[in-house]
């Protein structure tokens, strides 16, 4: 089916498309894959700051339920 | 300074501007009588070099704020903006190589001043960021690289004056030529799509500034929680570190 329609796809754009068509599509593919692999690393640096921001959030909290008096624990966070 | 404060606008601004610019550029702007369909590939490429040359601009303008003031803030707009425009170097180049391909036959051109002195930039400003890896003291770093930044934000002026000047012109000029330079409606077609390409550098520039300035209050915040023991001594890098006190 997909052959099907591929082939039905690429018979009407052929007609209808004018010639070079495959040279612009690739260049403007160029760009927006460009701006894509950005977006990828983009999302993954929030992803580490995500993590980050858990990690002091829950120091956080463990520093607030420590009785008084106790060390902080700072030699865990070292060890991160 | 937070840079994520106009983000959202920016953003959008972007999405809009670059969708008109690519519903102008294919419905709007007359199909080129001599390369045809092909011409489109104009309105990816000139904007994306246009946008790159400014981008070293900008990063030899910053650098000079960063001898002046000795602000590492400067050192790291400069930095992105460099690392932004050599990005889009990159996709100026293999465009470039498309539209050589389609229209000459040639994926590269070496007699094209046009393409050698854009290939020249480039690897120019290639050499930036291997140079401040190589640097290992982050002030001398700095420093050096934000010479290296000027002398090269210079050069590109002067390689945007020398292609003007050059005899064999083979692209499209879009100002100031003595025919009048392109028709009005593909004039207005290449105008929103700088603005749109403009809007981008500007948009992923202040991503990344944000991103740079979260990471460095992240250390910060860490280093008063946990104490400077939590906080790795950063490595060797070539990007710049903005203190974490």
């Amino acid at each position: 089916v997909i052959a099907i329609i591929s082939g039905i796809v690429l018979a009407a754009t052929t007609a209808v498309l004018p010639d070079n068509v495959g040279y612009v599509a690739a260049a403007y593919l160029v760009f927006f894959a460009l701006v894509l692999i950005y977006l990828v690393i983009m999302a993954s640096k929030l992803a580490r700051f995500e993590r980050e921001t858990a990690e002091l959030l829950e120091l956080v909290d463990r520093r607030d339920h420590l009785p008084d008096g106790a060390e902080r624990p700072r030699e865990e966070a070292a060890a991160r | 300074m937070l840079y994520g404060n106009r983000l959202r606008t920016l953003s959008i601004a972007t999405f809009v501007t670059m969708t008109a610019a690519l519903a102008l550029a294919f419905f709007y702007a007359p199909m080129d009588a001599d390369q045809g369909f092909m011409q489109k590939i104009f309105y990816v490429h000139v904007p994306l070099a246009m946008v790159a040359l400014g981008g070293f601009v900008f990063g030899g303008i910053a650098a000079i704020q960063h001898l002046r003031t000795r602000d590492p803030r400067w050192d790291l707009r400069s930095y992105v903006a460099i690392h932004l425009s050599l990005v889009l170097g990159a996709g100026v180049l293999i465009t470039g190589a498309i539209w050589a391909k389609a229209s000459w036959g040639h994926w590269w051109v070496w007699d094209e001043p046009t393409l050698v002195s854009f290939l020249i930039v480039f690897l120019l400003y290639a050499t930036y960021q291997p140079m401040r890896f190589s640097i290992e003291d982050p002030e001398r770093q700095s420093r050096y690289a934000s010479v290296f930044a000027i002398t090269a934000g210079a050069f590109v002026p002067l390689n945007f004056l020398a292609v003007r000047l050059a005899q064999a012109y083979t692209h499209p000029r879009v100002f100031a030529t003595a025919d009048g330079g392109l028709p009005p409606r593909m004039q207005l077609a290449f105008l929103v799509a700088l603005a749109g390409m403009t809007l981008l550098y500007v948009t992923l520039w202040r991503y990344e500034m944000t991103s740079k300035n979260t990471s460095a209050q992240l250390r910060a915040l860490r280093r008063r929680l946990a104490g400077d023991d939590a906080v790795a001594p950063a490595g060797r890098s070539a990007a710049p570190s903005l203190p974490t006190t």
